[in-house]
């Protein structure tokens, strides 16, 4: 980011993600993933000078602001502590709003969280509210999202097999990552083609699970940074642009305020051709069919052609392009912490910290993160070495 | 750092109910006139930052729908925090200083009148020790209150002072909800009687907030944010000293608010004994006018009700009432989290 002062990670922690932890409070969960961070920086609770939390809807667990109720958690008591919402995009814009902090030296170490315990209460019915004069939700997000997969199949022609590649790839992908939610050992192609059907064309195995987890990061400063006991990552770029819900002309199979937040991420970033300059990819696709479908939103393929680098590999751990190499939001989908993890995965990736699932020599990498009815969006660069100043 | 100034400002005439209209048809007219007043269109602006809570709309990405009303196409950069306004304040505030953007627009609003607030305000407690067992925004306050005037810091005639002064003050803002002098009333929950309880009530806000020489450019005499923290305490009652608030004089250090002394304060105190234990922690003598506007005790649109503290005092220092001026807003039950911003005007302007 082109700001006051460069900004670094040199803490991720993530929980194990799984259906429902019974043995913690949510409390307990997100001061999990806290600890984990601030262990990987080899810092302590009292080096943090502010908390930065963000969740997608309060009615996910029931409870209103819970960031009140967990500031003793997350050792923000005396702290400044500032609470994000933007939907499904939440834990990226968080991270944003963290790095913010730093870059504008307002604080100096920031530890930001990103949480969602979905076992507390239920999702479906937490989105699905009657509310006079205004469109329901169409039976989750999968019924809201379909007709769209639709529109992008019959626009570039992709044929009916690129979804399954995708989950196939992710579910793999995510038995290299302890911490992914879904570990299907025995998962094969033949697998996710013959599950059943849920809102044609989108099956079963090609939608996200409902999980429980929390994803935590500590930025710094470059002094920060230069104490920190492993490689830091450098934020390159950093943006949000929202566009409304609903209106005559969206697009939403390519909406414009997903390709202007990533322009302005490659601009700040000095990325001229993402699709070889950027080295890993970590994206919002809580449906398979999102992987070729933002491909293309996000520049690293024309109009129509995403579904082709799919098909041809590209996007596998061991492509060119590799594309949610810790198995994703498809493997993993705490929602509120969903776009977090895509931010820490991608930081990990050019820490070269990323374990079974690290992408070889990786050096610059994209978070990305979406929400609403694909109008929130927020995404950063980091790269393993600080920004030219 | 860079110099930023909150421009412009706008609220609506806060009501009891506005079941009539929805959260959108609420803010059109205050995001129109916010941008009226500084002659920028929704294009012109660098950053978007929103205030609301989910909880009071009682569905959930309540917030989607009110992006409606700005007008988010092309599309914008923006954010949105679920909590009072002024935190969306400071969230734009850091955006320009980090030099990404000029300018921003912060709004936020809120509708009690759905619902109970009493009831709705209980689900922002620890979930699984306080939260069952439903103690409301009221019941709270009071037990604040009692311990307030049980260690001799008031008494139930000053609390009524607080409560006639604001009231009184607030017959000349056209936007309050209750305006001139009334009964203080009958106990809600003792020591509380009506008169020390704010109204529950519907209303919204925004701000134009640009920095450096923007600001000069849209605004005769801009109101400089001289500084700006919040501070966090503990969740659980039981471990504060509910006659004091650590975190609001931590945030008034952290703003400067000590370095020099303010004319003028507007506070977040939706209960007359809050204002005692904020007075005390912010040092505010008697020299300073507090809630000339009638501060929350005349109108208190939850997740607003900060934001326009910002606002009025802001609009102190535009118009020339002010060249210093502090402002305060609380979230969360007894003070717990509270925010301070030092606004100041240039003198020669006036």
């Amino acid at each position: 980011m082109p700001a006051e002062e460069p900004v670094a990670v040199v803490g991720v922690g993530q929980t194990k993600h799984v259906a429902a932890r019974r043995d913690v409070s949510i409390a307990g969960l997100v001061r999990e993933a806290a600890r984990r961070a601030l262990d990987d920086a080899g810092l302590g609770w009292v080096d943090v000078d502010a908390v930065v939390i963000g969740k997608a809807p309060d009615f996910f667990e029931g409870v209103m602001m819970p960031e009140l109720y967990l500031a003793d958690a997350l050792g923000a008591v005396g702290k400044p502590m500032l609470r994000v919402h933007t939907a499904g995009s939440v834990g990226g814009s968080t991270a944003l709003v963290a790095a913010n902090l730093v870059a504008a030296r307002v604080h100096r170490t920031v530890l930001t969280l990103a949480f969602e315990k979905q076992s507390e209460s239920n999702a479906m019915w937490g989105l699905s509210l009657p509310v006079p004069f205004q469109q329901p939700l169409l039976a989750g997000a999968g019924g809201f999202f379909a007709p769209h997969v639709r529109a992008y199949m019959r626009r570039s022609g992709a044929p009916q097999t690129v979804g399954s590649l995708v989950a196939y790839k992710d579910r793999r992908n995510a038995l290299k990552n302890p911490y992914a939610h879904l570990h299907e050992h025995g998962i094969t192609l033949e697998k996710v083609q013959s599950s059943p059907m849920l809102w044609d064309p989108i099956r079963y195995s090609e939608t996200c699970p409902s999980s429980d987890g929390a994803c935590a990061m500590v930025l710094t400063d470059r002094a920060g940074a230069a104490r920190s006991p492993h490689r830091p990552a450098w934020v390159h770029g950093g943006a949000m642009r929202s566009e409304p819900t609903l209106f005559a002309g969206k697009d939403f199979v390519s909406p414009q305020a997903g390709k202007d937040c990533a322009a302005d991420v490659y601009r700040q970033a000095g990325i001229t051709d993402p699709r070889r300059e950027i080295d890993a990819v970590e994206m919002y696709v809580p449906f398979s069919w999102y992987e070729p479908m933002w491909l293309e939103n996000l520049g690293f393929a024309a109009e129509g052609e995403g579904w082709k680098l799919t098909e041809s590999g590209v996007t596998e751990l061991d492509g060119d392009l590799p594309v949610n190499p810790s198995g994703g939001v498809l493997s993993t989908n705490p929602i509120g912490a969903s776009g977090m993890i895509r931010f820490a995965e991608a930081a990990l990736q050019v820490r070269g910290r990323a374990g079974a699932h690290q992408v070889e020599g990786a050096r610059m990498a994209l978070g990305h993160a979406y929400g609403g009815g694909s109008q929130f969006f927020s995404m950063w660069l980091v790269g393993a070495e600080p920004p030219a100043t | 750092m860079r110099d930023v100034a909150i421009v412009a400002f706008s609220q609506t005439d806060h009501v009891r109910g506005s079941e009539e209209i929805s959260e959108v048809e609420m803010l059109m007219p205050v995001l129109h006139d916010v941008l009226g007043r500084t002659g920028l269109r929704t294009g012109d602006i660098g950053f978007t930052c929103s205030g609301s809570s989910d909880y009071l709309a009682g569905r959930a990405f309540s917030f989607t729908m009110a992006l409606d009303g700005v007008g988010a196409w092309p599309p914008i950069a923006e954010s949105h925090v679920e909590t009072d306004g002024a935190w969306a304040l400071y969230e734009a505030w850091v955006e320009l200083l980090t030099g990404e953007a000029d300018t921003a627009l912060v709004y936020a609003w809120g509708k009690s009148s759905p619902g109970s607030v009493r009831d709705v305000l209980t689900r922002q407690l620890d979930p699984y020790y306080l939260a069952p067992l439903w103690p409301d925004s009221v019941a709270l306050a009071a037990l604040q209150a009692q311990a307030l005037v049980d260690a001799g810091e008031t008494d139930e005639p000053a609390l009524a002072a607080i409560a006639a002064r604001s009231r009184t003050d607030a017959a000349d803002n056209p936007h309050a909800q209750l305006r001139g002098a009334r009964a203080q009333g009958d106990y809600v929950v003792r020591p509380l009687r009506t008169g020390d309880c704010p109204p529950v009530g519907d209303g919204a806000a925004a701000v134009v907030l640009a920095a450096g020489d923007r600001a000069r450019e849209l605004c005769d005499r801009p109101a400089w944010i001289r500084g700006m923290d919040h501070r966090i305490e503990p969740h659980s009652l039981g471990v504060r000293d509910l006659t004091d608030s650590p975190s609001t004089r931590l945030a008034a250090e952290g703003a400067g608010a000590f370095e020099r002394p303010v004319d003028t304060a507007e506070l977040h105190a939706p209960f007359t004994s809050q204002e005692v234990v904020l007075r005390k922690a912010l040092r505010l003598g008697g020299s300073v006018r507090i809630n000339a506007s009638g501060g929350a005790l005349a109108a208190n649109p939850v997740m607003a009700a900060g934001l326009i503290r910002i606002g009025e005092a802001a609009a102190a220092v535009h118009r020339g009432a002010s060249d210093r001026a502090l402002a305060h807003a609380t979230s969360g039950p007894c003070l717990q989290q509270n925010l301070v911003a030092v606004l100041e005007g240039e003198p020669h302007a006036r």
